[in-house]
């Protein structure tokens, strides 16, 4: 396809890499902060095509990985709420709650369906007027103006069957948590390509100034990240730290304006709790006070549920780069993708699972 | 998660709610054109989540495959 074969080709990926080789004179640490960019990173071997003085750190941008234990068990106490249909991205199915997950709701009786955007949720409840439709609205930046739209058009339509679970996280604080972390060892940052599609760079210069790190805005096929990656280091080894965009056929400086402004028009910033990570102050979106009839939790009840996370997961130090995820005692015994400890394990975009497919002893990689 | 797809927008109808026909490779898809008012059939656009969230840039993705042809000439001037 267009846009994605040419930056996907092999061949192309070997200049940048003898350039990689002949930039980096010391060791250096990059985050990529991009759950998708991870699974491309391990799938396509880019970590092992690297110097040995290249460390990649996998971030927390998985959104399904962070969405919190409680949240999970406010969508399950919704989901099996008669009359309910729910609807959800798939990937939110297998995510443990404190005692069941989405999938094990829907095998007792529950009527759980996957949609692939929250416009198809929004016809089911046109479909459906005798019952409930609840989409579970999880997702960074990137996903937050397909969720707006959505509520809006449901206020346009008048749609009194539709609601949303919403558990929205942005970037930038938490990337702002892992950077003014004392225990923090990133030196370069390889932004995520689809959350600045809306964005823009703004809210990155602040960081790279204040934190002293090369911010770099990268795409997902293996040519872009390795060309994300050559920009970092050479920033790195020049004693530089400012916001570079890598990713120009899809990132604008200004992002997508007219998308910021249905996101302010339906949202509000919040605080939210991350997975494995805590509460993190002004990290989230939930629905303005205008479109509270919209709000699931309000509409059935739930602010209260909720259990506490695993003891045993430590996905909250692999998300903020501390722990490799084999180093995980549970790693591919306890916790594989098929019985998940944690949701790290469940996403394709999740750290754990992505090892667990691409570098586990015995495959390819291992 | 946050994965867009780059796809073809094959037509639009305007209306309260704009939408097209945007094809992926061989797949074709209902995408919401509501947050690129100005992409035009033809164009390529970047998809999440069934709305189309930028309009690629043709200008900036040869620039990028013209540097790498640059940098692959000079990486053989100097082994
Ligand atoms: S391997 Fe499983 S238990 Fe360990 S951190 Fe990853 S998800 Fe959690």
């Amino acid at each position: 396809m267009k846009y994605l074969d040419e930056f996907r080709d092999g061949e192309k990926t070997k200049p940048i890499l003898a350039a990689i080789r002949k930039t980096v004179t010391r060791p250096w640490s990059l985050m990529e902060v991009c759950g998708g960019q991870t699974h491309s990173i391990l799938r396509f071997g880019i970590d092992e095509l690297l110097p040995p003085e290249v460390t990649l750190i996998h971030g927390p941008g998985c959104p399904v990985c962070v969405t919190p234990v409680a949240l999970i068990d406010k969508a399950l106490a919704i989901a099996a709420t008669p009359g309910v249909i729910f609807c959800s991205f798939g990937d939110m199915l297998r995510v443990p709650g404190s005692e069941k997950d989405l999938f094990r709701v829907k095998s007792e009786g529950a009527t759980v369906r996957i949609v692939y955007s929250p416009l198809d949720a929004l016809e089911v409840a046109e479909g459906h007027p005798e019952r409930e439709v609840v989409f579970f609205a999880v997702g960074f930046e990137t996903t937050a103006p397909a969720n707006a739209l959505a509520v809006s058009e449901a206020k346009r339509r008048g749609l009194r069957n539709f609601s949303m679970l919403v558990s929205h996280v942005l970037v930038p604080p938490a990337l702002e948590a892992i950077l003014s972390s004392p225990r923090a060892k990133v030196n370069g940052i390889l932004a995520a390509g689809h959350v600045c599609a809306i964005m823009g760079t703004a809210e990155y210069r602040q960081l790279a100034f204040h934190y002293k790190v090369p911010i770099v805005v990268t795409g997902f096929e293996p040519v872009d990240l390795l060309h994300g990656i050559q920009s970092c280091l050479v920033q790195l080894e020049e004693g530089r730290h400012e916001v570079e965009n890598r990713y120009a056929r899809v990132v604008k400086d200004e992002g997508n304006p007219r998308a910021r402004a249905l996101i302010r028009e339906v949202f509000q910033v919040v605080p939210r709790t991350w997975r494995g990570i805590g509460p993190i102050p002004e990290s989230g979106l939930g629905l303005r006070p205008e479109f509270s009839e919209f709000d699931a939790e309000l509409r059935f009840g739930v602010q209260g549920v909720g259990g506490p996370e695993s003891k045993v997961c430590q996905s909250g130090l692999v998300l903020q780069g501390l722990l490799r995820p084999q180093e995980c005692p549970a790693f591919g015994t306890d916790c594989t993708p098929e019985r998940p400890l944690g949701a790290t394990m469940v996403s394709g975009e999740g750290a754990c699972a992505a090892y667990y497919r691409y570098r586990r002893a015995g495959t390819r990689n291992a | 998660m946050c994965i867009g797809i780059p796809g073809k927008i094959l037509d639009a109808t305007e209306g309260s709610l704009r939408m097209g026909r945007v094809a992926f490779g061989e797949v074709i898809k209902q995408v919401s054109l509501a947050l690129v008012p100005e992409a035009q059939v033809g164009e390529y656009v970047l998809v999440h989540a069934g709305t189309a969230i930028q309009v690629l840039d043709e200008a900036a993705a040869q620039e990028v495959l013209d540097l790498l042809e640059e940098l692959a000439e000079s990486m053989e001037d100097r082994p």
